[in-house]
């Protein structure tokens, strides 16, 4: 079937088979293998991306789903050259170890704090509960998405 | 495990969605969020040869609060109800319940009518439906029904729906301004299937009894149940600490749960006692303020 949606600012089309999830459709038609698939039943959250603004599991959400949609990965959260802020923060704490979480972690914090720019830590914790961290890194990657909050508050600032 | 393989159509109307289930004879089933049934897909435990995806369907997402009470649409998902702050004051059992639905990604795309018709004895939304009183509205081949919660749910992943009919809108009798509630569940880690939990809610009359007492528990039977000796042991006193016993331990003694890897069945029961005993002191705090 042929969908048409947008990832990262660029308009894509693509012909996949319905059962084809959206995880699969960015990792082998679009080649953008920065976002993880893990678990592959809603579990793990590496695979994380932003639909319509929206956290959301691309693994439980098929590829013909995201038709018209905006769809945003972690390769479209880094500006055209360096990091990010919240990248930034997650170098700085040491957020990452073996990296397969932190794509997941990465979009669900962006939309997250994008949102809720004055998050406090529980609700921090709270909204990454549902992202599996095999090195058990968390408190790191709390401490990062607390140091990001300020870059948050004042692009949200800019913005009023 | 990737998911099998199946067609899927989008139509633009409830009657050509409803004519593509007819069609399928048992084997198509409805998408909504898909947070359910693409895993148990994954799983291999459901394999529809045909998914109807209903997201261009109008008309199955307001939220419509009146005097008669609240309808929400069958498309409206966790986040909707949680972000609705009217929600919080006209029905504000149900947005404490949602809080403890799966994780922060899965609010934002699961939605109220998936949860019903999934019918999973574990999920909130459930035993929600049946300690409001709320009436499940179906679309058909034959037309639209009510469904009242209690006839809906008839076993682990079942209900009296039939293969053609989908759910449309989920109504909630008026909320009592006298009115006490609390949902209360146990889960290892945030976000986990629940072990047990409970939904309560009772009016309360000029002298301060309970009135109109509704209990209902989740993951204990294979659908969600009306806890209805707790229930009796509430109805007419004054929810003070010997009451709040009392109920908790009509509770533990009248379920009949199944043990599993997760829980053993004794406790379970003991869970279940705990739980209401929580729910019902903290209903009873927001009384007395």
């Amino acid at each position: 079937m042929s969908v048409r949606f947008e990832v990262n600012g660029k308009s894509v089309s693509v012909d996949v088979s319905p059962r084809t999830t959206l995880a699969d459709c960015l990792r082998h038609e679009l080649h953008l293998t920065g976002t993880h698939v893990g678990c592959e039943h809603g579990v793990c959250g590496a695979c994380t991306v932003i639909v319509n603004g929206d956290a959301v599991r691309s693994c439980l959400m098929l590829a013909v789903q995201a038709n018209g949609a905006k769809v945003t990965t972690v390769e479209g959260l880094s500006p055209e050259e360096g990091l990010s802020p919240l990248q930034t923060a997650f170098k700085t704490h040491h957020a990452l170890q073996c990296g397969f979480c932190t794509p997941g972690m990465l979009t669900t914090i962006h939309a997250l704090l994008s949102e809720e720019p004055n998050a406090d830590e529980d609700r921090i914790r709270d909204v990454i509960s549902g992202n599996l961290c095999r090195c058990t890194g968390y408190i790191t990657i709390v401490e990062a998405a607390m140091d990001a909050r300020a870059s948050y508050q004042q692009s949200r600032g800019d913005k009023e | 495990m990737k998911l099998p393989q199946f067609d899927y159509q989008a139509p633009a109307s409830l009657s050509e969605a409803v004519a593509l289930l007819m069609a399928g004879n048992g084997d198509a089933r409805p998408l909504s969020g898909g947070q359910s049934i693409l895993p148990i897909m994954a799983f291999r435990l459901a394999e529809p040869s045909l998914l109807v995806d209903l997201r261009n369907i109008p008309d199955l997402r307001g939220i419509e609060i009146s005097a008669a009470g609240v309808r929400i649409g069958a498309m409206v998902r966790w986040r909707d109800i949680l972000d609705n702050a009217q929600l919080k004051v006209v029905l504000p059992l149900l947005p404490e319940a949602i809080e403890h639905v799966a994780h922060y990604q899965v609010r934002n795309r699961g939605t109220i009518g998936g949860s019903l018709a999934h019918a999973d004895p574990a999920s909130e939304m459930p035993a929600v439906a049946l300690a409001l009183d709320a009436v499940i509205e179906v679309v058909g081949a034959k037309g639209k029904r009510d469904i009242a919660a209690g006839d809906l749910f008839t076993g682990s992943l079942s209900t009296s729906l039939s293969h053609d009919e989908i759910i449309v809108a989920v109504r909630f009798p008026a909320w009592p301004a006298a009115r006490a509630y609390a949902f209360e569940e146990f889960a290892r880690r945030r976000g986990d299937f629940a072990l047990a939990g409970v939904a309560a809610c009772y009016d309360v009359d000029a002298q301060g009894r309970a009135k109109n007492v509704r209990v209902s528990a989740l993951s204990i039977a294979d659908t969600p149940i009306r806890l209805k000796a707790a229930e009796a042991a509430m109805e007419g006193r004054v929810m003070d600490a010997d009451a709040i016993k009392a109920a908790s331990a009509a509770a533990s003694a009248e379920v009949d749960p199944a043990g599993d890897i997760h829980a053993s069945a004794r406790y379970r029961k003991a869970l279940v006692g705990t739980l209401l005993g929580r729910a019902l002191t903290r209903a009873a705090a927001r009384t007395a303020r």
